[in-house]
């Protein structure tokens, strides 16, 4: 930036400059919570939503409600960690690693309850209650660590536990059986429901729900005092804590809150597939992760469903691309593993150029302006 | 929310809810009682999953492009019972994470009739609930995990190439003759590849002196190699895949660890080592292994002369080394498997004429099909290499992956017939 000279207008801007974070994130929310119960006014758009895309999922074959399901995972983790990442300004790189915490106690709990010969329906709820809490308890332990380190040596700290997964899979063999991994009786539907319903439908809607349970809770605690708390400290620390607010416990809090919501999401991607392997939880998940959160509108939930969407579309994308066009197999080889990164980093920068605030800020901005030219004057 | 805005969204609700149940099913049922997927009149459509890229590419990538050409012969020829077979590779990188995807989209989008020749041990352990599941069948697995052999838990899954459990006790075997008294140790991939075969050896020998592993993702085997070195391992038996084989022996060879390398099947292709190891193939010399099916330089070994004529014409730009052969002989069991099946394809024939067995082909040893048994090959015999050349020495040995003993197997193998194309 050339801003060196000296100002000659009297800036507007709060004095002391946030971090460069600040400004990608949207303008404080708040004013439009006037009237009705926040609560039931989440419930019945969850509601609807739900019933909207179990609607979808009836239509879809197979294979795309696999990844209706996988969108459903993703957005656990998105939800919890733009609420981190956007609204307490605390970057981590390492949910990736959180996502594997979930993922393994889910397999490992289902492996030892299967090896006890112990079926039920409750035991899938009980497994990812038990991922949400035990990646709560690694991510009070990163969070407390988190608490004393800003910006970029926070981002350091949370990067090293990314690049542990795989490490600590391999050395432990015995337990987690390196590279390998492990698998668990795969998730089938009830009965109930029919002998032809189709498996991954089925699978849609666990996803559905958790990732519904995740949006709806994450949507009361953005607009509670806690969400208020997060902010503050957010913006300056200094001024929150002379309101009154604890400033290192807010950010710990937030920290296990997103970590939660990570292993729960973490635990819904290993039951999509019966598997957990530490190949799944590499370190470019944890730069897509934040990528995604970026792209979709830092801060925002309805910008975590636009990531967790295009986590899953842009997965796809390299193979499809190989597929419809014939390129020379060198080429097509070369893409298959790079091509993802480099369509997320394109759109990243695309996305920062055209609308800072990510796709959700862009139609935001596009629905304000529509709004604007036929207003109704009686409202 | 004003009251009638509150009772409209419930109606609106209920009615909704009302709707799914209503439409769930319906297109399920009618999918399920569809053709057999993949089958047409003319066509039978056929997947696998092969590692094209990552730390298994080097030498197995080129496994898939022979069963492609042998296939396109067959095709050439007017296919299996008047169908052409269409064979899709999917790339997933030796990484069980990508091997997931693709086997689903393999069978859910593109709805294969069978997959064939899924290739790796840690990869296609991970797709076996979900093969399972959907009742495909799972033919030819390459790989020698004895996972593939539970008919009871995966009605479906076949292996073909002899395990590594038999493979490791008939290594065992040949090391306890030749190097009697020698300290013997192990080194293998941290998976159950790794641990079928120290299983087969231990089995022989007892505990071996010292047992080292290497994980794929960490191309850092030197501690591994030092400490087999500081026990002072005289005879190291390696459960490797080819790029771990040449850095193993490159490793011990720049720490001047000489010990007599054993190493198994999979990992031992002189053509692809010598690419890997470049201008330090030297090293190679004297490395024993074992194979089931014939050279690939056997000029005179019929079936070879026969893969040659198809490699030529139709994977002319790959080298026809050990994985070609592989590929070549694994494709000629799907056929005879696919003749068996009979001209009313279905999957469930498929897989009882895989059962029945009786199969006949370039290898040395016979199938183990039976009912209640999906392994492949019973044995193998052992390999030199010399002067740059691997070639076979001594007996051809089978045993079973429990406590049978070793035996020798005296029968000739069979001959290929007219354009190594099967006829029953």
């Amino acid at each position: 930036m050339t801003a060196t000279r000296p100002s000659e207008v009297p800036t507007e801007r709060p004095p002391a400059a946030p971090s460069a974070l600040r400004r990608l994130l949207p303008g404080a929310p708040g004013s439009g919570t006037v009237g009705g119960s926040t609560l039931l006014r989440h419930l019945i758009v969850a509601v609807l939503a739900g019933t909207a895309v179990v609607l979808l999922t009836n239509q879809l074959p197979p294979y795309q409600n696999l990844q209706v399901a996988r969108v459903g995972a993703f957005l656990c983790v998105t939800a919890g960690y733009t609420v981190l990442v956007g609204l307490n300004g605390q970057l981590s790189l390492g949910h990736g690693a959180l996502m594997a915490t979930g993922a393994y106690t889910v397999a490992l709990v289902q492996q030892a309850l299967a090896d006890r010969a112990v079926q039920g329906r409750w035991i899938l709820p009980l497994s990812l209650l038990l991922a949400a809490g035990v990646t709560a308890a690694v991510g009070l332990a990163i969070g407390l660590a988190a608490a004393r380190l800003r910006g970029p040596y926070l981002a350091g700290v949370t990067l090293a536990v990314a690049t542990l997964v795989p490490a600590i899979t391999t050395i432990f063999t015995d337990v987690f059986n390196g590279e390998q991994g492990l698998r668990f009786p795969a998730e089938t539907p009830p009965a109930s429901l029919g002998a032809y319903f189709q498996p991954e439908r089925w699978l849609a809607w666990v996803a559905l729900l958790a990732a519904l349970v995740t949006m709806v809770l994450m949507a009361n605690l953005v607009r509670s005092r806690f969400g208020r708390s997060l902010r503050a400290v957010r913006d300056d620390e200094v001024a929150a804590r002379l309101a009154g607010i604890p400033v290192a416990r807010t950010q710990v809090l937030a920290f296990v809150v997103s970590a939660a919501c990570a292993g729960l999401g973490g635990g819904v991607y290993a039951v999509l597939t019966g598997t957990v392997a530490p190949g799944k939880f590499a370190l470019e998940l944890s730069l897509f992760l934040l990528m995604a959160i970026v792209i979709g509108g830092l801060g925002s939930l309805a910008g975590a469903v636009w990531g967790a969407v295009l986590l899953v579309a842009l997965q796809d994308l390299p193979s499809l691309l190989t597929e419809t066009f014939t390129l020379p197999s060198g080429l097509a080889r070369r893409l298959e593993g790079n091509l993802a990164l480099a369509v997320f980093g394109l759109t990243l920068v695309v996305v920062m150029l055209a609308a800072p605030g990510g796709l959700q800020g862009a139609a935001r901005d596009l629905l304000a302006r529509l709004g604007a030219r036929r207003r109704h004057p009686s409202r | 929310m004003p009251p009638i805005t509150r009772r409209a969204l419930a109606a609106a609700t209920t009615s909704l809810l009302l709707l799914i149940g209503a439409s769930a099913c319906a297109n399920d049922e009618q999918q399920a009682t569809e053709n057999v997927p993949g089958v047409t009149d003319t066509e039978v459509l056929i997947g696998t999953h092969q590692p094209l890229t990552g730390p298994a590419a080097p030498g197995y990538s080129r496994i898939s492009a022979a069963t492609r050409a042998y296939f396109e012969h067959v095709n050439s020829k007017g296919g299996v019972n008047g169908r052409k077979i269409v064979y899709k590779v999917m790339d997933d990188g030796y990484n069980p994470a990508n091997t997931d995807n693709v086997v689903r989209k393999l069978v859910l989008q593109d709805k294969v009739f069978a997959l064939l020749g899924g290739l790796g041990t840690p990869t296609h352990t991970n797709v076996l609930e979900f093969v399972k599941t959907q009742k495909v069948p799972d033919l030819f697995v390459s790989s020698g995990s004895r996972n593939w052999n539970q008919p009871d838990t995966y009605p479906t899954t076949f292996g073909w190439q002899p395990d590594y459990t038999v493979e490791g006790k008939i290594l065992a075997t040949f090391v306890k003759q030749e190097f009697p008294g020698r300290k013997v140790c192990h080194f293998g991939q941290n998976d159950d590849f790794g641990r079928d075969s120290l299983v087969g050896v231990e089995k022989i020998l007892g505990p071996v002196a010292a047992k080292q592993t290497y994980t794929t993702t960490n191309q850092q085997v030197g501690p591994a190699i030092g400490a087999l070195k500081a026990a002072g391992c005289q005879v190291v038996v390696s459960a490797t895949i080819p790029g771990f084989t040449a850095l193993a022996m490159g490793q011990a060879a720049a720490q001047g660890f000489k010990a007599q390398w054993v190493v198994s099947n999979v990992g031992a292709d002189y053509t692809t080592l010598a690419k890997q190891l470049g201008d330090k193939k030297v090293i190679l010399e004297g490395l024993l292994a074992d194979n089931y099916l014939p050279m690939a330089g056997d000029a005179d070994n019929p079936w070879i002369q026969e893969f040659t004529r198809i490699h030529q014409r139709y994977n002319a730009a790959n080298p026809i080394d050990g994985n070609a052969v592989y590929g070549y002989s694994m494709a000629y069991t799907f056929v005879q498997a696919l003749l068996a099946a009979g001209k009313d394809l279905t999957r469930e024939k498929l897989v009882r004429a895989v059962e029945k067995g009786g199969f006949t082909g370039p290898g040395l040893t016979p199938f183990r099909y039976a009912d209640g048994v999906h392994a492949g090959y019973s044995g193998v015999r052992m390999t030199r290499v010399a002067n740059g050349v691997q070639d076979y020495f001594g007996p051809t040995w089978t045993t079973d992956d429990a406590d049978g003993e070793v035996k020798e197997f005296t029968e000739a193998p069979s001959t290929p017939p007219a354009d190594a194309i099967p006829t029953t």
